[in-house]
């Protein structure tokens, strides 16, 4: 993951993943969990590369729902959702951008350290700043 | 004294009224005291106080003057002085008069009955075994080894029953119940009928034949015996352990003060359960103070007399019970828009009255305190060596009580205790006190709140008749939502019961292994 030094714009290989939300009842659901938060432990994420990063992972994916069939695993960190910032928010403001009622699909701009790794070996170097 | 309490000796049904008006001529007519004779047995006295003479005395000089002056010497119904004989005392003593002669009958004659059902009972398995001695000792075969041991299992077992039978029947009555004893008396009829059969038996196949085989009726007296031990077992179930288990919960309140207390009763005849709760009553309720009471009633007379309802529509418009309705609920309707101040004269009342206990309180402490520095206990050494002004416990009492006795007088007027203490009865407690090694805190307890009735004096005991009032017969059991009353002079119990539910319980077992735990990494939610 790129490390994140303060006042510098944060740059990552990101993947673009688009969930469409599956109704259930009265839900609309996406099908997976997500932890961290600048209000939480960044100590505790077992995921994160960089034990100070507060950014919002994917803690949990439900097997067979949106999320997994579009390609979202365990792990990744959201960056963005639908153009909202998530690296910056706290958890609750991270599940009301992702739950928000009105929206039938939501666009996710997700990290892996997966990603970095496939282009760091196609490319040869690490995109420096 | 002689200690006795009777049951009123009926249930009372119907409306058959004992009004104090009525006795008001009545115990005029009496000229001597009642005493009764002194019997051995344990219990609540109805007795007369001491100060009986003086009512006799001036009642005979009230009769001989003209009634205009009856007013004088009629005794009012106050509590404050100490030697006067309020109306209900009045009512008592001739309630007293009327019901002992019939009960003290009954008594003697259950226990008549009782000791020749003992003595019956006793005696049978020694006569079949003496009886063929001497009716026909020729034939009779001779008594071997075996049988002599009989003998001895005989003798031990007559001593078994008769320690048995003394240790639970032969205990001093604690009270007199209404109707009889249901169990006891099915148990003396078992008894009986059994013995007679026995002894029927024994007429029939032992006497009229003369058998001789003694070893076989040494055997038969054997088996007497053990049956009669069974049926002390049964006894001591029926009459002990069955009402051990507590079944119902009871709450008692009494009627003037509101005072509640709940127990728990095994399953129990209404009578007997009425006895248990009065003697619970005695050891918890606080002492019944009808000078606290006065108050209540003084503002409830102010109710009812701020209100006149005339009638204004002519007098023929309505049925009487029309207008009785009609004049009720307009005053009802102009009691609750009169603007009503008496709330608030009840609430500075009750602050003033507050403080003014207080401040009689804080005195009371210091006098005392003060009062217990003035006398020191005398070690033993020291007793020989200062020959002067050594007192004893109650002498010593005597030398303090002066200086804390007015502050002590003045609290216990301005809490309406004074007619519960007597001058003799603190210094005696002083003494008491002072004897063993009491604080003057200790001290000053028993009179800063009202303790059980038993704990004061006996001509305190204001009611010691009680009427059972209650729907249901009082052989009955108690049953789930039964309501009775317990009645005495001044004020009544009420008791209702309720049944404790049946519980069913479950069993979960849980592993021990099976306790294991997780850190919460972060907090997780889904989305």
């Amino acid at each position: 993951m790129s490390t994140y030094t303060p006042g510098q714009p944060v740059t990552a290989i990101v993947q673009r993943i688009e969930i469409h939300k599956l109704r259930q009842g009265d839900n609309l659901i996406l099908g997976f969990s997500i932890g961290g938060g600048i209000d939480q432990d960044p100590g505790q994420n077992p995921f994160s590369g960089d034990k100070t990063d507060k950014g919002i992972y994917v803690t949990r994916i439900t097997p067979g729902g949106p999320a997994h069939e579009a390609g979202l695993r365990m792990g990744d960190k959201i960056m963005q959702v639908n153009g909202w910032d998530m690296t910056m928010v706290t958890h609750d403001q991270a599940r009301k951008t992702l739950t928000k009622k009105n929206e039938d699909t939501v666009r996710l701009l997700v990290t892996r350290k997966s990603l970095e790794d496939a282009v760091k070996n196609s490319m040869g170097t690490y995109p420096r700043q | 004294m002689d200690t006795e309490s009777t049951y009123s000796g009926y249930s009372y049904y119907s409306g058959r009224s004992r009004g104090s008006h009525r006795h008001g001529e009545r115990s005029r007519d009496r000229h001597k005291p009642r005493s009764k004779d002194s019997r051995s047995e344990k219990s609540v006295t109805i007795n007369t106080p001491p100060a009986e003479p003086l009512l006799g005395d001036s009642a005979v000089r009230g009769e001989q003057v003209q009634d205009d002056n009856w007013g004088e010497t009629t005794t009012a119904v106050t509590g404050t002085s100490e030697h006067s004989l309020s109306q209900e005392d009045i009512v008592r003593i001739t309630k007293d008069l009327e019901d002992s002669v019939g009960l003290d009958c009954r008594r003697y004659f259950t226990l008549t009955l009782a000791v020749i059902l003992g003595l019956l009972v006793f005696l049978t398995p020694l006569a079949f075994l003496v009886l063929p001695h001497l009716l026909w000792p020729e034939k009779l075969q001779s008594c071997g080894t075996a049988c002599e041991g009989l003998f001895i299992s005989v003798a031990f077992k007559l001593l078994i029953l008769l320690l048995a039978v003394w240790a639970l029947f032969f205990r001093p009555p604690r009270a007199g119940l209404p109707r009889v004893f249901v169990f006891r008396a099915l148990l003396a009829v078992l008894v009986l009928l059994f013995v007679v059969s026995y002894w029927l038996f024994y007429g029939v196949r032992i006497l009229d034949s003369q058998d001789e085989n003694y070893q076989g009726i040494v055997q038969y007296a054997v088996s007497l015996v053990d049956a009669l031990l069974f049926i002390h077992y049964l006894a001591i179930v029926l009459l002990e352990l069955r009402q051990l288990q507590p079944c119902f919960s009871v709450c008692v309140t009494r009627s003037t003060d509101g005072e509640i207390r709940h127990y728990n009763l095994g399953q129990l005849s209404i009578q007997r359960a009425a006895l248990a709760i009065l003697e619970h009553y005695y050891c918890d309720f606080p002492v019944h103070n009808p000078a606290l009471l006065s108050a209540s009633k003084s503002r409830a007379a102010k109710h009812l007399a701020g209100l006149k309802v005339y009638n204004v529509d002519g007098p023929g418009n309505n049925a009487a019970a029309g207008l009785a309705h009609s004049q009720s609920r307009a005053m009802i309707a102009a009691a609750a828009r009169r603007r009503d101040t008496s709330h608030n004269e009840l609430y500075y009342e009750e602050a003033e009255h507050e403080r003014r206990v207080r401040k009689r309180k804080a005195r009371l402490v210091v006098a005392v305190e003060e009062a217990f520095t003035h006398i020191k206990r005398l070690q033993e050494e020291e007793q020989k060596k200062a020959p002067g002004d050594v007192m004893d416990p109650r002498e010593a009492a005597q030398a303090i009580f002066p200086s804390m006795a007015r502050a002590l007088q003045k609290y216990l007027r301005t809490t309406k205790q004074q007619h519960c203490h007597s001058m003799e009865s603190i210094q005696q407690h002083l003494a008491f006190c002072i004897t063993n090694n009491m604080t003057p805190k200790a001290f000053l307890e028993s009179y800063l709140a009202p303790g059980p009735t038993l704990q004061y004096s006996r001509d305190h005991w204001l009611a010691r008749q009680w009427t059972l009032i209650s729907e249901a017969s009082v052989t009955s059991g108690l049953k789930d939502g039964s309501i009775f009353l317990l009645k005495c002079v001044d004020f009544s119990l009420v008791v209702t019961t309720k049944k404790i539910p049946y519980i069913q319980m479950s069993e979960e077992y849980i592993d021990p292994k099976s306790h294991k735990f997780v850190l919460r990494l972060q907090s997780e939610t889904s989305v």
